[in-house]
């Protein structure tokens, strides 16, 4: 009774929906539809927002390793409060975040004006897009290396350094390959996350056709002309997109279970 | 860590301790690094929402955030949380008791599909749901016809945001209920209780504490929708205007103190939301090793 609840509940409220995206796509033929999603601007929008999604999730991919590093391996003051505080793009409104963002790189905010007398345009750039979908991405990598880098056994330091590994090596040969698939499915997950933001970018990326336009924010501009099928088409194209990313992230997890279950 | 400091005065212990451990220069090095990088990205953002907030005095403050548009935007916001959040709940218990409990065809395929709507932009999910309910919608005209609303409306806000926060409580209990097993319902059942007693006495209170933390990032998530509310909501002042979408039209109307000011009260939220889930997640992690060591 439970399942079939659970059945019907999941298609009404999410299969239905995403199936009338797809039957309103299929209203277009094969060249309006290649049209839609090839055109100029489209194709500008696909640029930055992969781009722009790519990047962030690549800061996010080192920067979330130092910081699962040190939460776990150090000790120092305030360390329970920041660990608290990872998860911060996780409860914070996009919109909130966005206007803040844009708050502090706008070219008269706090860092940037800084930035703008180095001559760096932060905000209304795609730099800004980049640093907002960096702030929302951010907990992803810590989160999933974290608790991999805490079950890691310390004996086999232990044996790598008896055996006269430097730590470098002890690192690179033996932590990095194991903490790996769970660096990945962060990575995945942020940037997963990044390509269909919309909240925080509207507010810090000016929204310039061509420039620092987003597919989210294009198909909201489709919309608002009232331009169904068009904005149907992109939306089948961003959510094939997400529905590889969520098979690449299963696979991954699967990956990483797998080598941490026969660690353990 | 203490093991190693009591006979660190041996010079064989301190050789170990050096060879898994950096030296002070990376450590410092690598922690100035993440909390530099934390600092900027999370801190300054907090800081910046509450001193623009204050930035025309606590009076402006004060007025921004008890004006009639801004306190419409706060119920409208509370009772869309206060249907979704039920609603998932309920979908949560049924999917994760399902997956975890019983093996069935299409397991793994629903454990994915739970997932769905954290990849799929909030975007999409509006314009779906346009594409059903809206004027030229699959619907549109049936529901013109009985003179039901639903795009621009409230049900609409309430339908994206159960869609948005689908996926939270679901996934909190699905670890949980499949480490837990199936041995005490067993035993409750041979003991002669009915099904719904099993699932209230014993069911229920042990997952008790991963529940209440997906309620809680459920409701953060809820009240903080914006992109898939945005497209349906058509953003009429005092009618269908959540907090988030409040925000945007004071932000785009140059109002950035006003703006900010109904931010802080969201960033606030944000910080209890975070405070509660630290000691929720103490609380769990603690039912997880008690259901581990059974």
């Amino acid at each position: 009774m439970s399942l079939g609840f659970a059945t019907f509940y999941l298609s009404l409220i999410v299969l239905l929906p995403l199936a009338a995206l797809l039957g309103q796509t299929l209203t277009l033929s094969w060249g309006e539809f290649w049209k839609v999603i090839a055109s100029d601007r489209a194709i500008a929008s696909y640029q930055l927002t992969f781009g722009a999604s790519f990047i962030a999730a690549t800061v996010n991919l080192m920067f979330g390793l130092i910081v699962a590093w040190v939460l776990v391996r150090y000790h120092f003051f305030g360390k329970k409060v920041i660990d608290a505080l990872v998860d911060l793009p996780f409860a914070l409104p996009t919109a909130v975040a966005g206007i803040a963002l844009t708050a502090i790189y706008a070219p008269n905010g706090w860092v940037g004006q800084h930035l703008s007398a180095l001559g760096i345009k932060a905000a209304y750039s795609p730099l800004g897009v980049t640093l907002a979908l960096i702030f929302i991405g951010l907990p992803f990598v810590v989160r999933t290396v974290q608790p991999v880098l805490e079950d890691l056994e310390k004996e086999i330091e232990e044996a790598a350094a008896s055996l006269g590994a430097s730590r470098l090596q002890t690192f690179c040969r033996i932590l990095f390959p194991a903490l790996l698939p769970s660096l990945l499915t962060g990575f995945a997950l942020a940037f997963a996350r990044a390509v269909g933001e919309y909240g925080s970018v509207v507010f810090i990326s000016g929204n310039m056709p061509m420039k620092t336009e987003i597919t989210p924010l294009l198909i909201m501009t489709r919309l608002e002309q009232f331009d169904y099928a068009g904005a149907a088409a992109l939306g089948t194209v961003m959510l094939l997109i997400s529905f590889i990313l969520l098979l690449l992230i299963n696979l991954l997890q699967h990956w990483s279970n797998h080598r941490h279950g026969a660690k353990a | 860590m203490s093991r190693l400091q009591v006979s660190l005065s041996h010079p064989a212990a301190a050789t170990l301790r050096n060879a898994t451990t950096e030296p002070l220069w990376v450590r410092v090095l690598l922690t100035s690094i993440a909390l530099i990088f934390l600092a900027l990205f999370l801190v300054l953002p907090l800081i910046i929402v509450f001193s623009e907030a204050f930035a025309r005095g606590a009076e402006l403050y004060w007025a921004s955030i008890s004006e009639p548009a801004a306190l419409h935007a706060i119920k409208l916001t509370l009772i869309a949380a206060a249907i979704a959040v039920p609603c998932n709940v309920i979908f949560g218990l049924a999917a994760s008791w399902a997956i975890a409990k019983f093996q069935f065809k299409g397991r793994q395929l629903l454990i994915t599909l739970i997932d769905l709507p954290i990849a799929v932009s909030p975007v999409i999910v509006g314009l779906s749901l346009m594409l059903i309910f809206g004027a030229r919608g699959y619907l549109g005209e049936w529901l013109m016809d009985h003179d039901v609303r639903i795009m621009f409306a409230v049900p609409g806000i309430v339908l994206a945001t159960i869609f948005i926060t689908f996926p939270f409580v679901a996934r909190e209990l699905i670890p949980l209920m499949q480490e837990q097993g199936r041995e005490q319902e067993e035993a409750a059942l041979t003991l002669g209780a009915s099904g719904w007693q099993t699932f209230f006495r014993v069911t229920l209170p042990s997952v008790k504490w991963a529940l209440l933390y997906g309620v809680i990032l459920a409701n953060a998530r809820a009240m903080g929708e914006f992109g898939a509310v945005s497209v349906v909501s058509g953003k009429i002042r005092e009618q269908t205007n959540t907090m988030p979408l409040h925000i945007e039209i004071l932000y785009n109307e140059y109002q950035f103190a006003a703006a900010f000011a109904v931010s802080s009260l969201l960033a606030l939220l944000a910080l209890v939301t975070l405070l509660l889930k630290s000691l929720l997640e103490y609380k769990a992690a603690k039912d997880l090793a008690a259901a581990q060591s059974r």
